[in-house]
């Protein structure tokens, strides 16, 4: 029998290392003769550094150098140059460029000490006099400076479909509103770190936190003009990252740079108040028009996003796609401008533009369903799509409707009543929400390398990342389930651009592309293994066709007479002691294009809140998902729970608050800013809905890392709105706005 | 971080001529110290680890109260059978602050002099005349959510942050301190301070005495209390506002009120003469909401804390029903 490790709830393989502190994140390495480096950050917005002074900090035993925009080594002067992946279109900020300020906590200069603490003390005797320009940060107050960018990041928003000014004046039912998202930052646990190491002949090994090695590599190649062989980067595991390591940051920037220039190890590890330093989810305003004839059908939507971005970058994201993608309405309009502010450049954190559209969109819809007085789920259905609008193409699968009914069922929506604040107990207003989101399933190219050895263990590759996610556990089971070994005799390494090609692990891409290939290359193995076994004396193999045999038990055998079978190492010993090997592209498929492939989720929210004090309590959310086929049902679940998690901090505590008249991000730190704690998560359900699909790509999964928070925070809204009957249209809502 | 000498006292006598020192502090369990170290808001030479000195245990006293030693954990004392049988407000309180890990290494001491979390007390890059008298508050026309509606000054309006703190000033606690000049004890009431133009003093504890215990009277008002703390999430949030309510009653009839209001002024806020509007009254909804109104009198604004004096004023009057209810929490 074939054991069928995808779909069976798995145990994470780096579990026991990561709980006995045997994996080692990037900060964690060790070098000889490693120094440490400290940055050291502007205190203002925006202006010129009139002078640095160093010296103080230099006189200190033990200091190697200070370095900043006078007197740092030459690096490459073209903009693309800087550019990495995931840069959106624009001039990347380069640390210590110039004396230009561009924002509050730009770092400006880094300090190279013994020790860490030597570095860190030697930091605060670096002395700055800035010339002060005035700063812009406020979104709303700049809002009629927003344009179109020329170029997009993400796909630029579609074009009109039919009128939908028209279609909305003649509507039954009305709804304009504008919905208020704030800037949040990532905060991973593991703080972002890099250790660059200078070898004789100026080859460098790095140790990074980031989401794609072969990004950081060569990102750091064309930056310092190095050739890509000549740079190694290396990121076993990463302690979280949300899409803040979609990016190289500063601190690797800046250690392969005194690295270089001392011709030594050195180590750069951002603070906590330094998380707040680089890309966050920008801050955006949604302008929401909605049309419905009297029995509830959706006659005009009209979405515009107004979002910050930095005056050297368009950063945009998905924030205005929804409405095509969850709704059938043909009088669609929609747009995404930008309002340059003096602030870092946004960056992609969880479900970029999903997060933000989704509440907008999804509390919208909400708020219509009360304007029609339907019920907010049957208003949905009634609108429901089977087809992506954005594209004008069927979906390769779509059990979303399967997600409400499970979704329902198991939350007892039927015993909903419509009315808000009509369920009450004692103090605590009852309220129940929906909403419902999707995140595409996307496939890139991927390549993977397998090596299997006389032994029988297989060892499978690619320069991919697991950012907690489970990309270990998972390729694991996919390369024992495909070569039909126990999942002990297979191990999965990624995280070195030596390794094989890989995307970002980013977009809920990995399972998907990486997944594939890892597929592809085993199956590769397979092949060889058949001529090997075709060349042994009288081979029971030797009329078979590569269709024809089947591997399980660390066998191969003939798929019709199972009997006839070979153990792998029996085979393997043709190989004179020597490993067998592939190496293997997978692509996504032609066919792919002609549909369009998303992973649903609809979330049902209950909510306690006390009708005088405004204290809000998410006492239940169960969602549901159809993201085809779930490879680890176990790993999948907890990316769905940290979806709902995180959600309840999107809805009601997340907020990174800047302070205009300083410019400066003040809530910079985790007492500051409030993510969920666990005494704020109370009962929380996954329903994992079964989905077919045969053209997402060849596993048939479609992704978890975005989908599962998308919802979430929109269904809570809803949720404040049915037991209080006060919509909240900024987020947070924290209580000052339910009093 | 700058660099510090570290000398270990084992006596009161010891500690008090050591923190006598130009630059000196007393390091307990560290728990706020050390992070406003890390970010260069406190750089002291000298520290002076008094976790030596036998001073945590808690006992009861003569006069039929208890006294907690100042090195007493957190979490000790809020799971200390006199304390979770005679102070119950006491230890609800110091179970509604910061984490188990937290109270697992602050002391009692140390907890009464921990600093304001403003923003931009906690940011060296930002004016800030309680980091640096003189240098101005950002808060004022800044960001102000968390900051104080009660007893702010032109010059700062902070917040001390203690949720123990706000039970120990309704309990009517006496602090016990040691200095060159010998022992005395600072009524609750006198030992924190409001920022007038000194924002830069938090207590009037001198820079040469050492908080040896905490001492609660008789009265524990173990019967009808409440602590009801309201905040932005669940736990490992300061409050927005918190209220320690605490009442004696006679059937109906409060016969004593205490009333302590945290999260809204640089001390813990009593108004004595507010309580007393309750005194031989009934223990109704209406005169709860006379004592809120006379509690929130001349408080002030700045804008994002407005809503506080309203949020405050709920609080109280849910407080006392609670506390008449025998509700000891939220």
């Amino acid at each position: 029998m074939k054991e069928n490790y995808t779909g069976t709830p798995t145990n994470r393989v780096d579990g026991k290392a990561k709980v006995t502190g045997e994996a080692k994140y990037a900060a964690e390495f060790e070098a000889p003769g490693l120094l440490h480096g400290v940055v050291v950050n502007s205190a203002i917005a925006k202006g010129k550094i009139k002078r640095i002074d160093t010296s103080a900090a230099l006189q200190l035993d033990g200091v190697h150098q200070v370095f900043t925009h006078e007197n740092r080594p030459g690096y490459s002067w073209f903009d693309k140059h800087h550019q990495d992946e995931d840069a959106p279109p624009g001039s990347p900020f380069r640390p210590l460029g110039s004396d230009e300020i561009k924002f509050s906590m730009q770092p400006i200069a880094l300090v190279v000490a013994d020790t860490f603490e030597l570095a860190r003390y030697a930091a605060l005797l670096v002395q700055v006099e800035y010339e002060t320009e005035p700063h812009e940060t406020n979104l709303e107050a700049n809002l009629d400076q927003a344009y179109k960018p020329k170029k997009y990041k993400s796909p630029p928003p579609s074009s009109p479909r039919g009128d939908a000014a028209q279609a909305f004046e003649r509507s039954a039912v009305k709804l304009e509103e504008a919905y208020a998202h704030p800037a949040h930052h990532h905060n991973p646990m593991e703080m972002h770190a890099s250790i660059a190491i200078w070898h004789e002949g100026g080859k460098l090994t790095v140790y990074d936190k980031i989401q794609g090695v072969q990004n950081s590599q060569k990102y750091i190649s064309t930056a310092f003009g190095i050739p890509q062989e000549d740079v190694q980067v290396i990121s076993p595991y990463v302690g979280g990252a949300f899409g803040s390591g979609l990016r190289p940051q500063y601190q690797l920037f800046l250690s392969v740079l005194a690295a270089r220039e001392l011709k030594r190890a050195v180590k750069v590890v951002l603070t906590r108040q330094q998380m707040f330093s680089f890309g966050h989810r920008p801050h955006t305003i949604q302008k929401l028009a909605i049309g419905a004839s009297e029995e509830g059908k959706l006659q005009a939507i009209t979405h515009h996003a107004f979002a910050e971005t930095s005056r050297f970058e368009d950063y945009n994201e998905d924030v205005v796609i929804w409405p095509g993608v969850l709704y059938d309405c043909h009088n669609v309009e929609v747009s995404h401008q930008l309002v340059g502010l003096d602030v870092y450049t946004p960056l992609d954190m969880r479900a970029p533009g999903g997060t933000t559209g989704t509440f907008a969109l999804e509390c919208a819809i909400d708020e219509m369903a009360y304007k029609l007085n339907m019920d907010p789920l049957e208003f949905r259905l009634k609108n429901y799509s089977e087809k992506d609008l954005n594209e004008d193409k069927p979906h390769s699968s779509k059990e979303l409707k399967e997600c409400y009914r499970q979704g329902a069922e198991k939350f007892g929506w039927a015993n909903r009543m419509m009315e808000p604040r009509s369920m009450k107990e004692g103090h605590q207003l009852i309220g129940w929400g929906v909403a419902h989101g999707a995140w595409e399933a996307q496939q890139q190219e991927a390549s993977a390398k397998a090596v299997l050895s006389p032994e029988g263990k297989l060892k499978v590759s690619s320069a991919t990342a697991d950012i907690g996610t489970g990309t270990y556990t998972v390729m694991t089971q996919i390369a024992a389930e495909t070569m039909g070994l126990p999942l002990e005799d297979v191990t999965f390494e990624l995280g070195d651009s030596t390794m094989p090609k890989s995307p970002l692990e980013g977009g809920s891409w990995t399972v998907s592309s990486v997944g594939s290939a890892v597929k592809l290359v085993c199956e590769k193995l397979q092949e060889e293994l058949l001529k090997m076994a075709q060349n042994m004396k009288n081979s029971p193999f030797s009329e078979a066709k590569p269709e024809e045999v089947s591997f399980a038990n660390g066998q191969m055998f003939l798929t019709h007479a199972p009997a006839t079978s070979l153990p792998l190492t029996a085979i393997l010993e043709q190989h004179e002691g020597e490993p067998i090997e592939a190496e293997a592209s997978q692509k996504p498929d032609k066919e792919q294009k002609n549909y369009s492939s998303y992973s649903h989720s609809a979330t049902f929210v209950e909510v306690q809140v006390d009708e005088e004090l405004g204290t809000v309590k998410v006492t239940r959310i169960v969602t549901a998902v159809a993201a085809g086929r779930i490879i680890n049902p176990k790993t999948g679940r907890s990316q769905i729970l940290g979806g709902s998690v995180w959600g309840i901090g999107v809805a009601l505590e997340e907020h990174t608050v800047l302070d205009h008249q300083l410019g400066r991000f003040m809530t910079h730190d985790l007492d500051k800013y409030h993510l969920p704690v666990n005494a704020d998560v109370h009962e929380t359900d996954v329903i994992f809905v079964e989905e077919k699909d045969d053209i997402v790509n060849p596993l048939g999964a479609k992704g978890l890392g975005e989908v599962g928070i998308v919802s979430v925070a929109p269904a809570i809204c809803n949720a404040v709105f049915h037991a209080t009957g006060k919509r909240i249209r900024e987020l947070p809502i924290t209580l000052d706005k339910l009093l | 971080m700058r660099p510090f000498t570290f000398t270990q006292s084992q006596d009161v006598d010891t500690a008090v001529q050591e923190v006598s020192k130009e630059g000196a502090k007393f390091i307990a369990g560290g728990t706020n110290l050390l992070d406003l170290m890390k970010i260069d808001v406190m750089s002291p030479s000298h520290l002076v680890d008094i976790t030596q000195i036998a001073l945590d245990t808690i006992e009861e006293t003569e006069a039929g109260g208890i006294r907690l030693g100042a090195l007493a954990k957190n979490a000790d004392t809020a799971y200390h059978e006199l304390v979770e049988t005679r102070y119950p407000l006491l230890s609800h309180a110091i179970l509604a602050g910061a984490t188990a890990q937290l109270r697992n290494m602050a002391t009692d001491g140390g907890n009464l002099l921990q600093r304001t979390r403003c923003y931009y007390f906690y940011d060296t890059h930002t004016p800030c005349n309680k980091r640096e008298p003189g240098s101005g508050c950002s808060a004022i026309q800044g960001y102000n959510r968390d900051l104080a509606i009660l007893g702010t000054s032109e010059h700062c309006i902070a917040t001390h942050p203690s949720d123990m703190c706000v039970a120990l000033a309704a309990l009517e606690a006496t602090v016990q301190v040691t200095g060159k000049n010998g022992a005395r004890s600072i009524p609750f009431a006198n030992f924190h301070r409001l920022p007038g133009d000194t924002p830069h003093l938090d207590s009037n504890l001198q820079p040469d005495e050492i908080i040896t215990a905490i001492e609660l009277p008789a009265n524990g008002f173990a019967t009808h209390y409440t602590y009801l703390k309201l905040r932005d999430r669940a736990s490992y949030a300061f409050a927005l506002v918190s209220v320690a309510a605490a009442l004696e009653l006679e059937g109906n009839t409060v016969k004593e009120a205490r009333i302590a209001l945290g999260g809204v002024a640089h001390k813990p806020w009593r108004v004595p003469q507010a309580e007393a509007l309750l005194h031989g009254q009934q223990a109704t909804r209406e005169n709860f909401q006379k004592v809120a109104e006379a509690y929130l009198e001349g408080a002030k604004g700045f804008g994002h804390n407005d809503f506080k004096i309203e949020l405050a004023k709920r609080a109280i009057v849910r407080a006392l029903e609670q506390a008449t209810k025998k509700e000891a929490t939220a």
